[in-house]
């Protein structure tokens, strides 16, 4: 029996979300093959095939891929499916985007955003923005997934996998990428970081969110938000935590003015400490918060920075 | 240029679900149910297409119990052309739905098939990944901005880092992100006028597709609950605890 993951990658170096892929994969059992699609990504590759545990990397480039496009994604994960009993991809918008297209074509239910393996046929994944854990078994001849990368560990280094070169099915006609506006930032990306600061409505704007950022900096966090706040236009979009964005489990998860909403409690209750800021004591928040002050954010952000150079940061 | 719709009944949004004692699933008796918010959006943003002359006709699709027919009345007070009501009381997964979508794809030969990107109940995001794989079609997923350009849609998609933009061509595939647009409420004489629209009354074996789910439910726990916490006097109390008690720092 053998296992593909799908590798997340920005086609020079690869994702941590891959990493968790593989622990999955290996809970699974087999050989654990890894896929690498993209364009100039051999480095990727090389890092992949060092990933502990992986028997073998394939790498496939074309523009479609390097762009992620889920018809040319779709085709060549289907050219190299034969034999797999299991296909793994991180549950990143990428993965989201296109494993339910292979797992049409080949028939099979998608198993989304796994929380755990049970066995071979058996995962839990969370359902109702993560209020209920729903165990299933798939009666499915191949097990399609994506998985949750927070829940698994990261597979480190060890192995010494060879890296193979598979053709990539000539691109569909029908789509094409036109171009791409990332947020730039020198911070942890939101899904890796071990410490987040987020902020909510309560920030007031976005001009605000900078004194979320000189904490940020100084404890090396990443910055996050509530769809309040996305909504409000302080951060842009991809910042945002919860249900609908990214799900984060850091650990140290700091809330400062946000009221703790079911569908952003979805994207950090699973986080080692959780703090809660907010000055409305009956915020939802602080039933979830380990630690909870009761005070106004904007002399309370500040003060929290004085007190972290104090003890050195 | 008709425009297809699908609309899905779940829990409101707002409803902090029970998971039933014996684990067989969520309790939702009793509980308020309204149109999925992802769906909500895909119907705003068919009939904006619509008032902008750049669609004829809009139809809205659920599958269901009988329930589901409110929530194709919910669509078609505010703005949707006609119905059809896929009655059912399985829970039908997102790979039956999505055949049965392409079905009803095959017999109205919409141009376009806007989906919500996800439902807020199974949560699972793949339906109408599975429905434009199904119909061979290109897609916009998480789109939160979309144009007619000539045969093609530009659509803006919501990606982890940012944002990507893309063209596909007619007939496509979009799913809609909440930052798409926001909803229009149905005002009353357009509720009046809904009821007079027509729902066509289906069933799944009108389209041969079997039910039948793939992934058996095993259990329906609920999550680990997090202990309750402490408050906090002052800052300096705070970064001491996260120090010193939690080792966080």
């Amino acid at each position: 029996m053998a296992t593909l993951v799908i590798a997340e990658h920005d086609n020079k170096s690869l994702n941590e979300a891959t990493r968790a892929a593989v622990t999955a994969a290996k809970k699974i059992g087999g050989d654990i093959h890894i896929l690498v699609a993209g364009q100039d990504a051999k480095s990727v590759a090389d890092e992949a095939a060092k990933v502990d545990g992986v028997a073998k990397v394939m790498l496939a480039e074309s523009e479609a891929l390097g762009h992620k496009m889920a018809e040319a994604l779709e085709s060549l994960v289907l050219s190299v499916a034969d034999g797999y009993d299991a296909i793994l991809a991180p549950a990143s918008t990428v993965g989201k985007n296109f494993m339910p297209r292979v797992a049409a074509k080949l028939d099979v239910m998608l198993i989304s955003d796994i929380t755990a393996v049970e066995s071979a046929d058996t995962f839990i994944r969370p359902i109702y923005a993560g209020n209920a854990l729903v165990t299933v078994k798939s009666n499915d001849k191949v097990k399609l997934i994506t998985v949750r990368p927070t829940t698994f560990e990261k597979a480190g280094d060890g192995g010494s996998a060879s890296v193979d070169t598979v053709d990539a099915p000539d691109a569909s006609a029908k789509s094409s990428f036109i171009s791409e506006e990332l947020s730039k930032s020198d911070r942890p990306e939101l899904g890796a970081a071990k410490i987040v600061i987020s902020g909510g409505r309560g920030m007031g704007n976005g001009e605000n969110f900078a004194i979320l950022e000189k904490v940020a900096d100084k404890l090396g966090a990443a910055v996050g938000a509530s769809r309040a706040a996305v909504d409000a236009g302080f951060v842009p979009n991809d910042y945002q935590v919860g249900q609908t964005g990214k799900v984060v489990a850091p650990q140290l998860y700091i809330a400062v003015g946000i009221s703790g909403a079911i569908q952003h409690l979805a994207g950090m209750k699973d986080s080692k400490v959780i703090v809660a800021i907010n000055k409305d004591e009956e915020a939802p928040i602080f039933s979830v918060a380990d630690y909870g002050l009761v005070a106004d954010l904007f002399k309370a952000v500040p003060e929290f920075e004085e007190e972290l150079s104090k003890i050195g940061y | 240029m008709k425009i297809l719709v699908p609309v899905k009944r779940v829990v409101d949004y707002n409803v902090k679900v029970r998971v039933k004692p014996d684990q067989s699933g969520v309790d939702l008796a009793n509980v308020k149910m309204s149109m999925n918010p992802f769906c909500e959006i895909a119907v705003e943003e068919a009939i904006r297409m619509k008032e902008k002359g750049l669609a004829e006709e809009i139809v809205v699709v659920s599958i269901g119990p009988a329930g589901a027919q409110e929530t194709i009345r919910t669509a078609l007070a505010m703005g949707a052309d006609r119905g059809i009501h896929v009655t059912t009381d399985a829970t039908v997964e997102p790979l039956a739905v999505a055949k049965i979508l392409a079905k009803i794809a095959g017999e109205e030969k919409p141009e376009i098939i806007i989906l919500g990107k996800q439902a807020i109940d199974d949560d699972a995001n793949a339906t109408g990944q599975m429905l434009a794989a199904l119909l061979g079609w290109p897609q916009g997923t998480f789109a939160s901005k979309v144009e007619k350009d000539g045969d093609a849609l530009k659509v803006t998609r919501e990606i982890d880092g940012g944002l990507q933009t893309v063209s596909i061509a007619l007939p496509a595939i979009v799913t809609t992100d909440l930052r798409l647009n926001e909803p229009r409420y149905a005002s009353l004489p357009n509720i009046m006028k809904a009821k007079r629209k027509p729902i066509d009354a289906k069933t799944p074996d009108d389209y041969g597709v079997d039910l039948t789910a793939r992934l058996e439910v095993i259990k329906v726990a609920e999550p680990p609950k997090r202990k309750g916490g402490v408050k906090v006097e002052s800052v300096a109390e705070l970064v001491s605890k996260l120090k010193n008690e939690a080792g966080v720092l």
